[in-house]
C-alpha cells in the first residue's frame, strides 16, 4: 500500500451512516483531510458547487464506477474513476479540466481503505492535470452497496484541432489500437471470488489525455474517431460505429496485440478477448495517409509502445465487423450479448 | 503461446487444406461431435475454406445444449429453496427452463454462483455450514471426474451440506442414437478429443464396426481439425472404416485410468433424456447408492410438474445434423442469444450461438 499522504487521525475506524448524514461527522471527515488532499482554489470555495470560466468549445462527460473488487491488481476504484472520465473527455478530443467526485459508500468500509482510494484519486488527478472541484458523500446501510461506488463527471476544453466524430469516418480509413487488448478485464477476473487464478497480469488503467492531446497537436483532423473500448471490448465499439456509419470494418487478427498471459487466461476461461473490457487503451480511426506516421508517433508515447494497425474501413459489408482469422479464414464479429460467461468444458 | 500456436500455424493450415481439396472427389457429411470443435470451425472461418463437397454437421457435444428443460427446472427449483446456494459453470445460467433460467432466479434473489471447479463448491459448503450447497454438475465424460472427486472429497472431509445435481451425458450412446436413426446422413465422425483423453479409445471400436463408419478422434485447434477432416475424407474416399487418433498428443488407448476409476466409484450409468433428442438408454451418469447422501435428487424433494420442451425450437434436428441453424425460421429473429428459445443459442459451444456470433448468415 502506497500512502504518500499520511492518513489524518479520525475518530472512527470504519465509515458509518453518520459520515453521509451531512452533519457533524460528514463535516469532520471532509475537514480532517479530504479538502486538504484535493486542495485547489475552486474546491476551497467550499460552496454547493464550483463556479469557473472556461473559454471555447467544451465537452462534458459522466461515468459511474461500481467495480468489484474495489482493489484489484494494478489499481483501485479511485484511480479508475478519475482515469475513466478523463479518458472519456480525451476521446471527445477535449483537454480535461475539472472533475466532480461523488461517493456512495457502504457502511463499514475501513477508513484505511477509504483513505487509500482518496490518495489514488489525488494521484490520478495530478497525473491527468485535472482538478476535483466539487463532490458529495453518501453512506448506505450495510448490504445496500458493494463497499464503494464512485461517480465522476468532468468538463474539458475541446482541442482546437479536434474534429472527432463517427460521421467523419470514410472507407479507406485505418483502424489502430494503442496497446494489447483485454488486459484490464482479465486482471479483474483473476481476483473475482470463485474464479481466482494465479497470474501477474495487472490492470493497465491510466489516463490517456496527454497522449491523445499530443496526437491531436500533430494530426488534428486526420484523426476521425477515438474511443476507449471499456465494457464490451473492441468488438462492441466497432459494431457500434459500423452500425452508425454503415461501413464495413475489417480486422486482421494477427495484428491485434495481446499480452501472452492474457491470451492464455482467455483460452482457459473461454473468453473472447475482443469482448473483454479494457482500460488505458484506445481505438483510433485515422485517415489512411497519416496512418503510418500516427502509428510511429503513438509508439513513441509511453502509453502506446505496443500500438498496432489492426484493420481498415471498407464500403463492403456495410454495418458489419469482420475478422480475418490468423489462419486466413474470415468471420463476423458480432455484438456481445449479455455478460461474457465462462464456458463449461 | 507455446503448445497452441503451432496448431494455429497458417502454413500448416494451408497444406492440410490443399490435401483435403486434392483427395475429395465426392460429397461427404462429417459430424464433429464436440461443441468446442464446432466453435473452432466457425470462429476460425474454416467452414468456408473447405471444399464445397464437404459438409460439416454439428453434433450433440455441447453439454449445456443437451441438458433437458426438466433438469433446468430442477436446478431452478433448488435455487429457490431459501437455504440453498446453487453453483454452476457459467454457461448454464442463461439456459431457459420451462419458465425461468437460473439467471432469472438469481435476479429474483436466489443465491446462484458461478464457479470454475466443483471443489470450490465443497469449500463454499464448508464455509457455510448452515446452508445447503448444490453443484449443478453438467457435462460429458470430461467434467465427470472432477465432479465425482468433489463428492469423494466432501465425504472424506465430512461436509454433509454438499450435494450435486447430476446432469452427465456420455458420447458413445449419442453417436449410436444418431447412426441408428433411419434419417441418418452422417458419413464419418470426428470424435471429441477431450472426452477420449479421459475415456480412451476402446469404446469407439464397436461403434465403428457396427455402423461401418469412420471415426477420427480429433482435437480442437485449426490444424487438429483440418488433419482430422483429412483423415476422415481419406478413409471415406478409399471406402474404409476404422478408428483413428489424430489427437495423439493427449489421447491414449486406455485413457486416463485414475479419472475413470474416480467416476466409477461415484457414478452409475443410467438412462438420460437429451434435449431435443429424447431419452437415450444408458447415456448418462447418476450418483450411485453409496454416495446417495450427496445426490441432490435424493436429498431434496424436488416436486415440479413435468417440463415441456419449447416446440418451436428445432434443436433436436440441429444436434442430429438434420438441419443447419440458418434453416430454423426463428434463427436470429425470435431466437437470439439474449432471448434464446433453446439451449444451442445459449452456450458458447452451441451450434446456433456459434453461427449467430461468427457468421450472421451473410458474410
Amino acid at each position: 500500500m502506497q500512502l504518500s499522504c499520511p492518513m489524518p487521525r479520525l475518530d472512527f475506524d470504519v465509515i458509518t451512516l453518520g459520515h453521509g448524514s451531512g452533519g457533524l461527522l460528514t463535516h469532520k471527515l471532509l475537514q480532517s483531510g479530504v479538502f486538504d488532499l484535493f486542495k485547489n482554489d475552486l474546491l476551497d470555495q467550499q460552496h454547493d458547487g464550483a463556479s469557473f470560466e472556461l473559454p471555447g468549445k467544451l465537452a462534458f462527460s459522466t461515468d459511474s464506477y461500481v467495480i468489484t473488487p474495489a482493489f484489484f491488481p494494478g489499481g483501485n476504484i479511485g484511480e479508475l474513476a478519475v482515469n475513466g472520465t478523463v479518458n472519456d473527455l480525451a476521446m471527445c478530443g477535449a483537454i480535461p479540466r475539472y472533475l466532480s467526485l461523488g461517493f456512495i459508500i457502504e457502511e463499514g468500509l475501513p477508513m484505511t481503505e477509504f483513505w487509500e482510494i482518496l490518495v489514488s484519486i489525488k494521484n490520478a488527478a495530478e497525473r491527468a492535470g485535472v482538478k476535483i472541484v466539487t463532490g458529495d458523500t453518501k453512506v448506505v446501510e450495510k448490504g445496500k452497496g458493494d463497499k464503494i461506488f464512485i461517480n465522476t463527471s468532468g468538463v474539458g476544453q475541446v482541442h482546437p484541432k479536434a474534429a472527432i466524430h463517427h460521421s467523419r469516418i470514410e472507407a479507406g480509413d485505418r483502424i489502430l489500437i494503442s496497446g494489447p487488448v483485454a488486459t484490464h478485464g482479465i486482471a479483474i477476473m483473476s481476483v473475482r471470488k470463485g474464479l481466482e487464478f494465479e497470474t501477474t497480469i495487472q490492470s493497465d488503467t491510466i489516463n490517456l489525455n496527454h497522449t491523445v492531446m499530443k496526437l491531436l497537436d500533430r494530426f488534428g483532423e486526420g484523426i476521425r474517431f477515438l474511443r476507449d473500448p471499456t465494457r464490451g471490448g473492441i468488438a462492441s465499439v466497432l459494431n457500434e460505429i459500423a452500425e452508425l456509419t454503415q461501413l464495413g470494418y475489417e480486422l486482421e487478427q494477427k495484428h491485434i496485440p495481446f499480452d501472452e498471459q492474457v491470451e492464455g487466461a482467455c483460452e482457459m476461461l473461454g473468453l473472447d478477448p475482443l469482448y473483454v473490457a479494457n482500460e488505458g487503451l484506445f481505438l483510433a480511426v485515422v485517415k489512411a495517409d497519416i496512418a503510418d506516421a500516427f502509428l510511429t508517433a503513438l509508439r513513441e508515447d509511453e502509453n502506446g509502445k505496443q500500438a498496432a494497425l489492426i484493420g481498415e474501413v471498407k464500403t463492403e459489408h456495410p454495418g458489419k465487423v469482420l475478422l480475418q482469422s490468423r489462419i486466413g479464414g474470415r468471420r463476423v464479429v458480432n455484438y456481445l450479448t449479455g455478460e461474457q460467461l465462462p464456458r463449461i468444458c | 503461446m507455446k503448445f497452441l500456436s503451432e496448431y494455429r500455424d497458417p502454413e500448416l493450415v494451408r497444406q492440410y487444406l490443399e490435401q483435403i481439396h486434392q483427395v475429395t472427389t465426392r460429397p461427404w457429411k462429417i459430424m464433429e461431435i464436440c461443441g468446442g470443435q464446432t466453435h473452432s470451425l466457425v470462429k476460425n472461418g474454416i467452414l468456408e475454406m473447405l471444399p464445397e463437397q464437404i459438409t460439416m454437421v454439428h453434433g450433440p457435444g455441447c453439454p449445456v445444449c443437451v441438458t433437458p428443460v426438466s433438469i433446468i427446472d430442477e436446478a431452478v427449483f433448488l435455487a429457490r429453496q431459501p437455504q440453498v446456494i446453487i453453483c454452476s459453470f457459467g454457461d448454464m445460467l442463461r439456459v431457459p427452463g420451462s419458465e425461468k433460467s437460473l439467471l432469472d432466479a438469481k435476479a429474483e434473489g436466489a443465491d446462484v454462483r458461478i464457479l470454475y471447479s466443483p471443489l470450490e463448491a465443497v469449500k463454499l459448503a464448508q464455509e457455510n455450514p448452515d446452508k445447503e450447497v448444490v453443484f449443478f454438475a453438467v457435462g460429458f465424460e470430461t467434467t465427470a471426474p472432477a465432479n465425482a472427486l468433489s463428492i469423494i472429497h466432501a465425504d472424506k472431509s465430512d461436509v454433509p451440506n454438499y450435494s450435486i445435481l447430476a446432469s452427465h451425458v456420455l458420447v458413445p450412446p449419442a453417436m449410436e442414437a444418431i447412426l441408428g436413426d433411419p434419417e441418418n446422413q452422417i458419413d464419418a465422425f470426428l470424435a471429441a478429443g477431450h472426452v477420449c483423453t479421459i475415456m480412451g479409445m476402446e469404446e469407439y471400436y464397436p461403434v465403428v464396426e457396427k455402423y461401418k463408419t469412420p471415426v477420427v478422434i480429433t482435437g480442437f485447434e485449426p490444424v487438429d481439425l483440418l488433419q482430422g477432416i483429412l483423415m476422415a475424407v481419406q478413409q471415406l474416399e478409399k471406402g474404409e472404416y476404422k478408428l483413428e487418433n489424430q489427437y495423439t498428443r493427449y489421447v491414449q488407448r486406455e485413457g486416463n485410468r485414475m479419472a475413470k476409476e474416480t467416476m466409477e466409484q461415484v457414478f452409475s450409468v443410467s438412462d438420460r433424456m437429451w434435449r431435443g433428442i429424447g431419452t437415450i438408454p444408458q447415456s448418462g451418469f447418476e450418483v450411485n447408492d453409496r454416495y446417495k447422501n450427496y445426490n441432490a435428487r435424493v436429498k431434496f424433494r424436488i416436486d415440479i410438474p413435468l417440463a415441456r420442451e419449447n416446440p418451436s425450437c428445432i434443436s433436436g434436428d440441429i444436434m442430429k445434423g438434420l438441419k443447419k441453424p440458418f434453416e430454423c425460421p426463428n434463427f436470429g429473429t425470435q431466437c437470439k442469444p439474449e432471448h434464446p428459445l433453446g439451449a444451442p443459442m445459449v452456450s458458447s459451444e452451441g451450434a446456433c450461438a456459434a453461427y449467430y456470433h461468427y457468421s450472421s448468415g451473410t458474410v
